[in-house]
């Protein structure tokens, strides 16, 4: 099958030599950090996570939200996502990639992350990332390529997917959890320590994540050869409607019970994250844009006649996965860290260095997912002629 | 080469699998707890307790004290002097009350305490967040206490500065050994993208030597067993109105504060 990824127009080659070349351009700036250590990036004593880490957060929600197409399609035999469940596979095997790899640029010894495998540590959130995060890359990529082989040779799925299909179901519900319990099990990070984090994370993941599928999908649609299908797509669009709303919901929640209860150490980060603390206050306009496009981008998916128009679709699903990126992939780690443990303030800004990386990392995880979905929409543009 | 047929082949192959198997179970023998594992014996002139414990006496201590005893502890463990405030490494250093106390500051808080200001550490906790969120255990609690770190464990994924509510952790953003002007024999240097910390100066009291700041500190540090009801930090606390850094989170600090 990975021959057909081999073969291609002159449109193809060009957006996969574009992402080699961004790709090769992240690696040699990460060599540099390498060499001079992680001084070379924004962060400090007092905010010790950033870019890199609140970007494997939020892709591992996109991986996670594989499970929104899976779930009605093998489970509640929800036939108009049979057209899309291979690409929310492969994108959740692109987004784990991402994830991993951002982990491993954020780390300050690499060549030592065999020590999570020498030394399990059972207690530690982290060492269950790394041991459940490629297990699900595995799921993901077993089950889609079983799929896709039997469909290019006109034959059932193999019987042996239909488990894997079963375990990644609450394997996709447990990676986010356990991604938000890196958070939120921390004494003095009081923004992190609330029960309602792991909720929190999984509905922008089922938000950001289908998002990004359908405008891939719409992509598809207009590149190639092969029709999604308009049904799938819309009912996607509801999926990314109601978890934007209850995503709106919970960080209401989180406000009331910060500021009714007005402990203070519960008010901080957000009062700096929304307002401004002591003056301080580098993220007010990101997070308040990141507001206005997730109400402007879920205003416009619960109106039905958006959600059947492709190109107003794929708007209203780019806001909504803008505004998630800029919350989950940005914010919501980096406000963790303010006010610092001693009560005083230094902010926090990537360096250049740092985002030329994070593009790096972004432009391996879609050169990953542009050849999967090469394949994929190969094998159906010849099942369909 | 010599042609070798189907059935030599075999029991080359054979003789091979047995010495392999064979060098296999040894290295289980070898792996495997028990009597060929090194033990670890603490020299009799060692300083040993149940649950180390610093008393800092603000009324002996002042500026001058305190700045001789971040001097010997950053010379002693070839701290580096970074300057840069983001970056820097500390080990120990001073924090006004409003800093070192934000969950007891308030607008009326005693002269005497505001002008005052403390020197800081890890403080080795009984029940270290630390320890429990660091994924390849480079961080851990002796029997004795001391939250260790090992540095040629550590990956620096920076969990442990995330999970610590002291700040008591600094990572190695660029070289050390850059910035470290009069090295120190007798302690190892780190390499860049570790975290380090106070260790409370295990490898002194290994010696049979009290931590540095201590002697340094003339009787404004008091270290000693905070298990042992005998012990002199158990004799302050017994008489003495002390506190402890943030006890709301739990961590259980084992490092007091005579007000």
């Amino acid at each position: 099958m990975i021959e057909r990824a081999l073969t291609g127009s002159k449109r193809y080659w060009g957006w996969i030599g574009t992402l080699v070349a961004l790709s090769a351009i992240g690696s040699l700036t990460y060599l540099v950090q390498q060499f001079s250590g992680t001084e070379i990036t924004g962060l400090s004593r007092d905010v010790s996570w950033g870019l890199f880490i609140a970007n494997y957060t939020f892709f591992v929600g996109v991986a996670a939200s594989a499970v929104m197409v899976v779930l009605p399609y093998y489970v509640h035999d929800y036939e108009a996502f049979g057209r899309i469940a291979v690409f929310g596979e492969f994108l959740a095997v692109a987004a784990i990639a991402i994830a991993g790899l951002f982990i491993f640029v954020d780390v300050g010894q690499p060549l030592r992350s065999f020590n999570l495998l020498l030394y399990p540590t059972p207690g530690s959130p982290l060492f269950w990332n790394t041991i459940i995060l490629p297990v699900y890359m595995a799921l993901n990529i077993l089950i889609a390529w079983g799929a896709l082989g039997a469909e290019s040779k006109s034959v059932p799925p193999p019987g042996w997917i239909k488990p894997l299909i079963y375990i990644s179901i609450p394997w996709a519900i447990s990676i986010h959890t356990v991604t938000a319990f890196v958070y939120a099990g921390l004494p003095g990070r009081a923004f992190w320590n609330t029960a309602i984090l792991a909720p929190r994370f999984l509905v922008s993941a089922f938000a950001s994540g289908p998002a990004l599928l359908i405008v891939m999908c719409i992509m598809i649609r207009r590149l190639t050869g092969f029709d999604p299908g308009k049904k799938a797509l819309g009912q996607l669009g509801v999926i990314v409607a109601y978890s934007m709303i209850l995503n709106l919901f919970f960080i209401v929640l989180e406000f009331f019970s910060s500021f009714y209860s007005s402990i203070p150490s519960h008010t901080h980060s957000l009062k700096y994250l929304f307002f401004g603390l002591e003056g301080h206050g580098m993220l007010v306009p990101w997070i308040w844009t990141s507001v206005a496009l997730a109400v402007v981008g879920t205003v416009l998916l619960v109106v039905p006649g958006v959600r059947r128009n492709d190109t107003m679709l794929a708007a209203a699903c780019i806001l909504v996965f803008i505004s998630l990126w800029i919350d989950k992939g940005l914010c919501l780690v980096v406000a963790g860290f303010i006010p610092s443990p001693m009560a005083t303030i230094t902010e926090y800004a990537p360096s250049l260095f740092e985002v030329i990386i994070a593009i790096g990392v972004w432009a391996m995880g879609f050169l990953i997912l542009s050849i999967l979905y090469k394949i994929a929409v190969s094998v159906k543009e010849e099942v369909m002629t | 080469m010599r042609d070798i047929n189907r059935r030599e082949f075999l029991k080359i192959a054979g003789a091979a699998s047995i010495v392999g198997l064979l060098g296999g179970w040894e290295a289980v023998e070898l792996l495997a707890p028990g009597e060929l594992e090194a033990k670890y014996l603490a020299k009799p002139e060692a300083l040993t307790a149940r649950r180390w414990a610093m008393v800092v006496d603000m009324k002996k201590m002042d500026e001058a004290i305190a700045k001789r005893c971040i001097e010997v502890c950053h010379y002693v463990h070839n701290v580096p002097d970074i300057g840069d405030p983001k970056r820097e490494i500390k080990w120990i250093w001073l924090e006004s009350f409003e800093h070192a106390f934000p969950h007891r500051n308030h607008e009326h808080v005693a002269e005497r305490l505001k002008e005052k200001r403390f020197l800081v550490f890890c403080n080795h906790c009984n029940n270290p967040p630390c320890v429990r969120v660091c994924p390849t255990k480079a961080t851990w609690k002796r029997d004795d206490g001391i939250v260790m770190m090992d540095q040629h464990r550590c990956i620096g994924c920076r969990y442990c500065m995330a999970a610590c509510p002291f700040g008591a952790r600094s990572f190695n953003w660029g070289d050390p050994r850059l910035f470290i002007k009069k090295g120190y024999p007798g302690y190892p240097t780190r390499e860049k993208g570790v975290v380090e910390k106070c260790n409370f100066c295990a490898e002194r009291l290994a010696k049979g030597l009290m931590p540095s700041c201590v002697e340094a500190s003339k009787g404004a540090l008091v270290f000693g067993d905070l298990a042992e009801t005998t012990s002199e930090v158990r004799g302050i606390l017994k008489s003495h109105y002390t506190i402890r850094r943030k006890l709301s989170l739990g961590t259980e600090p084992s490092v007091f504060y005579m007000v």
